[in-house]
């Protein structure tokens, strides 16, 4: 199977003349580029990580960081769209973002996108430390180029190696208060790695005609619905003790620890409805569910950090440790 | 607009449209309050990062 793209329906501003009015771009396009709720959840992440690391930063510091964390983050989203703008207008989901609907010129946003970039590893290093500015650089980097530009166009397993994007941020959050690399915060990367294949699956098996016809090679266009189901059921089985860790380490409390294992479980159970039914409606549902499932994981840690109730977790963690 | 925007420019350069002229403000004024938030946020950050002493200096 081949995966090449027709540009015969691209929109005028991506072929390659080049347009002589003056933009038209308000400061709406600019934050769109940003992809502002992929950087919202990198924001929580990141908080999160910060929040139950062993040390804590001044909460001015810790507010830069974030805000250095979110910019690196919305600078890999502009890259992105810079990058795969003939992709998005091809596809519905994807069309009316500001560079395949004509607003951004590709040049514009790849300037955007750099500048932001560099900005917010500079000032993070800068202002907090070289250690999350390098691992912020990094993220960047494996995200832009590597998920990007080299593991989506070519193999199916894209979203499984890349998904490590988007599992960086509670680790940036820890090393920018502790200055290091902590077990706790790489368990939180786990979770947040084995979750995103049975999320982005469930998302792709309802977008599969439009994945086809911009020919990127999700896992439902080339394996298969039946066998992209059966990979999220296997990693949705996977994914809920993974889950449990932090609490089987002895890092969260027995509130996260029953939050994981019913949201696994639930997780489970609506993988194994689709594996049964393959009804679009029940991709959807694991789609929503899997979204709510990290948020209230994430969500949980953050509230018995802040209590204090964190400390009854199962002990572990001492051993492994 | 774009047959009107080609007269303009052979007289005239390029002549923006009141619609363009809105939406190049606006991005101005997006970009003045970035740049300010910057500055407030640096100048914090560097009074947090030098601590209190930054105030005890001898006359």
């Amino acid at each position: 199977m081949s995966f090449t793209t027709d540009s015969a329906g691209l929109p005028q501003g991506l072929r390659s003349e080049v347009r002589a009015e003056p933009s038209m771009a308000g400061a709406g396009d600019y934050l769109a580029l940003l992809k502002p709720r992929v950087m919202s959840l990198v924001v929580f992440t990141a908080l999160v990580g910060m929040a139950v690391a062993p040390e804590h930063l001044h909460p001015v510091l810790g507010f830069f960081a974030l805000i250095c964390i979110a910019i690196g983050a919305g600078a890999s989203g502009a890259l992105n769209m810079w990058y795969e703008a003939e992709i998005d207008a091809l596809m519905k989901r994807t069309a009316r973002r500001p560079i395949p609907a004509g607003r951004i010129q590709p040049g514009e946003a790849l300037a955007f996108g750099l500048t932001l970039a560099v900005g917010s590893v500079v000032f993070l290093g800068l202002m907090v430390n070289w250690l999350a500015a390098g691992f912020l650089a990094f993220t960047i980097f494996f995200y832009a180029v590597i998920y990007t530009m080299w593991l989506k166009p070519s193999t199916p397993q894209n979203i499984v190696i890349g998904g490590a994007a988007g599992a960086f941020p509670p680790m940036i959050g820890w090393a920018a208060a502790t200055g290091s690399i902590g077990l706790e915060s790489f368990l939180l990367f786990l979770v947040i790695f084995v979750w995103t294949p049975p999320h982005f699956w469930a998302l792709s098996l309802y977008s599969v005609e439009e994945y086809r016809r911009a020919g990127i090679p999700m896992m439902p266009v080339v394996a298969g619905a039946a066998e992209t189901r059966r990979q999220i059921l296997l990693y949705s089985i996977m994914l809920a003790p993974v889950g449990a860790l932090p609490w089987l380490f002895g890092y969260a409390g027995l509130s996260y620890g029953l939050t994981a294992i019913a949201g696994g479980v639930l997780m489970i159970v609506l993988a194994w409805r689709l594996h049964q039914t393959s009804s679009e409606r029940s991709a959807k549902h694991l789609f929503a569910f899997s979204i709510l499932y990290l948020f209230l994981l994430f969500s949980v840690l953050l509230v018995e950090n802040s209590i204090g109730a964190s400390g009854l977790g199962l002990p572990f963690g001492r051993v492994f440790a | 607009m774009s047959v009107a925007m080609s007269d303009q420019k052979n007289e005239h350069g390029i002549v923006l449209t009141e619609e363009q002229k809105r939406s190049r403000r606006a991005r101005s004024i997006a970009l003045g309050l970035c740049l300010g938030v910057l500055v407030v946020l640096v100048y914090v950050v560097t009074i947090v990062k030098l601590g209190p002493g930054v105030l005890v200096r001898p006359l």
